[in-house]
């Protein structure tokens, strides 16, 4: 499996997702909701340019030595009682993980919320070598239960309304309480315990690795990582390998960025760091510790033009702020990274050949460079993609072709660059009508066919936000 | 205890970046440290009065009280949540602060009270489950975030503080700094000391919950459903 979800053409996802009117609603919703804690998070912190700047250069030094770092790491890990499997490919991990299960004759697996091992396919791997595996996080029990691929990666079950929640707890469960989301709650809790005390084997993600000391963390509010790592015997986390940071000052840092640019939180529920194997004295934790550290074409960004994508700490705050998510919705782009974050990312993934709408899923406003914490310069590699796509890989019209000769100018100089979100407004202004843009040119036209298109703000972000800092300092 | 494929994957690592494997890497100096600034100058007074503004933030309770009446506050705490059954985390604070008495002493009323012990093994867990509430001690606690740090050791199980329904933290007011800068540059200093870090850190901030149902935000959805805080004076 990649990382590609489902068999449909881009135009029918679009489409599957505008008529979703409820996970419009929740979209745009959680979009308003997580955007604002961020700011004021920001606002809290205090000199959130320069947390940016902190985090860009400490994500920049750690892939610049990534080998040395990683090095480091499995070295510590060992010292630790813990075993380092190094994976090229998905297969190989899911092979390895599975030969663990083999040897534990495990029957039952819980898991704790991971995109590595969603893009891996993990659960199927496992499941074919006979073991139960469980979601525990809620959003994703929810809809593991229904089958059905995650749409956001801070609220992954956000297109379900609690109705649709309550039918699936009752078909699948047998579940006959009301929708209150808090009863729900309480019945997945009561049910996942059940599955925790179990469990022969837990698997985790990995957040962050501290290479200094080998630990790994799991950022959480639920706190079911917390359970995945202290009940079964085994764990095996996974990690993609450009999940490192050299030192626990570094790890603060990129947490705090993380934490604050998700959800606004300081801090989530539970920050969990985790080195190794339980101590001789120590009654709850692992026995038997593997960390999995997986390539799975990561490698291929590196030393590229295209770096910078490994950077990412996956906060989403590039998605709640993306205009075009915000109108079509996580599934519309058919992979398990969505938004502007997974329009860069899966290309270079998976090829462009599955994703060459992708890169074309932007207004380029610059929304999402604007938002990100360790400053990806996002709108900017949309850019490029669609250079390579036009160029090299001939797949695209011509009118397409003249307008992205267009975009390469303007990212080609620092000036025009900034003016470009200014320049993307101007340029489609032959579409725009009030705030909004009725039929859009290429791409666009999809959406528009069905709804209107805001068109690119008056006001840049940034000039936004200095004028609200400005205003605040009064 | 084995590494796998490592060499064969690393290298192609510095083959992609264009150069060598490195071995050698010297500690970057970054450009900005705003992370230092943050309650920079706050005496520990003022740091008490952040951390009990965050708690309105994580839904925590906070109380606070000197080491006489520790007892007496936990007592009360117990009470109102209406629990009887209790774990809590061993080791020599519980004598320092003389919660070793108290814990007798409601043993002798009827309270059903187990501390955590390495020799009972998994029977610790399995009363844990059962608890109604899970008491421990906070060793850094960042104001800040209202977060207390949890060195989990074979006093301090993983589960005191995961899995009963209510999680209380005994908070030293000497253990509060500004925020998580501060506890991450010791466990770094510790580190270069050559004191390893603990298997498990906790870094805990109140209750477990979850927006994941139509972003309601939902309480104790696998941890804890309540969270206390008890501040002991004892400077
Ligand atoms: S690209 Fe930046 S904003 Fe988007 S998820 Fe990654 S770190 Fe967050």
């Amino acid at each position: 499996m990649s990382i590609k979800i489902g068999q449909k053409s881009y135009g029918d996802r679009i489409q599957d997702g505008l008529s979703n009117s409820f996970m419009r609603k929740a979209v745009s919703g959680a979009q308003g909701r997580f955007r604002s804690g961020r700011l004021k998070a920001a606002e809290e912190l205090g000199d959130w340019e320069d947390w940016r700047t902190l985090g860009e250069e400490i994500r920049s030094h750690t892939m610049e030595n990534l080998d040395y770092y990683l090095h480091q790491l499995s070295e510590q890990v060992e010292n630790r009682g813990g075993t380092v499997f190094f994976a090229k490919t998905a297969e190989e991990a899911n092979e390895y993980i599975q030969e663990i299960a083999k040897k534990k004759q495990a029957k039952k697996v819980v898991k704790s919320k991971s995109m590595v091992t969603e893009e891996i396919g993990l659960n199927k791997a496992l499941e074919k070598s006979g073991c139960e595996v469980v979601e525990s996080d809620l959003g994703e029990w929810i809809l593991q239960l229904d089958e059905d691929p995650p749409s956001h990666i801070v609220t992954p079950a956000l297109h379900k309304n609690k109705e649709q929640i309550r039918e699936t707890f009752m078909k699948k469960k047998g579940y006959t309480g009301s929708d209150d989301p808090v009863e729900l709650a309480a019945y997945a809790r009561e049910q996942l315990r059940q599955d925790f005390l179990e469990a022969d084997i837990g698997v985790t993600g990995c957040n962050f690795a501290v290479a200094e000391s080998g630990a790994i963390t799991l950022v959480t509010n639920e706190g079911n990582a917390r359970m995945v790592t202290s009940l079964p015997d085994t764990q095996i986390s996974v990690m993609g390998m450009e999940r490192i940071v050299p030192t626990w000052e570094d790890l603060e840092v990129v947490v705090s960025l993380l934490t604050r640019a998700a959800v606004g939180q300081k801090l989530t529920s539970y920050i969990t760091a985790l080195t190794g194997t339980r101590l001789e004295d120590e009654v709850d934790g692992p026995e038997d510790f593997h960390l999995v550290i997986v390539d799975n074409g990561r490698s291929k960004i590196l030393g590229t033009e295209f770096q910078s994508a490994l950077h990412c700490i996956r906060c989403a705050a590039c998605i709640n702020a993306c205009p075009v998510y915000r109108h079509v919705g996580g599934h519309s782009y058919g992979s398990i990274y969505p938004g502007p974050i997974g329009a860069v990312l899966t290309p270079l993934l998976d090829g462009y050949e599955d994703h060459k709408d992708l890169p074309y899923a932007s207004t380029l406003c610059a929304a999402c460079t604007e938002a990100c914490p360790v400053k990806i310069p996002l709108h900017e590699h949309l850019i490029r993609h669609r250079e390579i796509i036009v160029e090299r890989e001939k797949m695209t019209t011509k009118a397409e072709k003249m307008m992205m000769m267009g975009f390469a100018k303007w990212a080609s100089t620092p000036a025009a660059y900034k003016l470009s979100t200014k320049m993307a407004r101007t340029t489609l202004k032959p579409w725009t009508k009030d705030e909004y843009i009725e039929k859009g040119p290429g791409p666009m036209k999809g959406w528009t066919e069905q709804r209107d298109f805001p068109a690119p703000s008056k006001e840049r972000f940034r000039d936004w936000y200095r004028q609200r800092e400005q205003r605040s300092d009064h | 205890m084995a590494i796998h494929n490592r060499e064969a994957f690393l290298d192609n690592l510095a083959e992609q970046l264009g150069r060598t494997r490195r071995t050698k890497v010297e500690s970057p100096v970054y450009s900005v440290h705003p992370q230092e600034r943050v309650f920079q100058d706050a005496t520990q007074g003022e740091l008490v009065e952040k951390l009990e503004e965050q708690c309105k933030v994580i839904h925590t309770s906070f109380t606070s009280t000197k080491l006489e009446t520790l007892g007496e506050t936990l007592r009360t705490v117990l009470n109102d949540y209406g629990v009887t059954k209790v774990v809590g985390a061993a080791g020599p604070r519980n004598d320092a602060t003389h919660l070793s008495t108290v814990y007798a002493e409601l043993q002798s009323e009827g309270y059903d009270i187990h501390l955590w012990d390495e020799n009972k093994g998994r029977e610790n867990v399995t009363f844990a489950e059962q608890a109604g509430a899970g008491i421990v001690f906070s060793d850094i606690t960042l104001a800040e975030s209202g977060t207390v740090t949890l060195f989990n050791d074979r006093y301090n199980g993983r589960s005191i503080s995961l899995l009963p329904e209510t999680f209380i933290a005994i908070v030293p007011k000497s253990t509060l700094v500004p925020r998580m800068t501060q506890a991450s540059q010791l466990i770094h200093e510790e580190e270069k000391k050559g004191n390893p870090v603990s298997s498990c850190v906790s870094f805990v901030t109140g209750p477990s919950n979850s927006a994941d149902i139509e972003m309601n935000l939902i309480v104790g959805v696998h941890g804890p459903v309540k969270a206390t805080y008890i501040l002991v004076d004892d400077l």
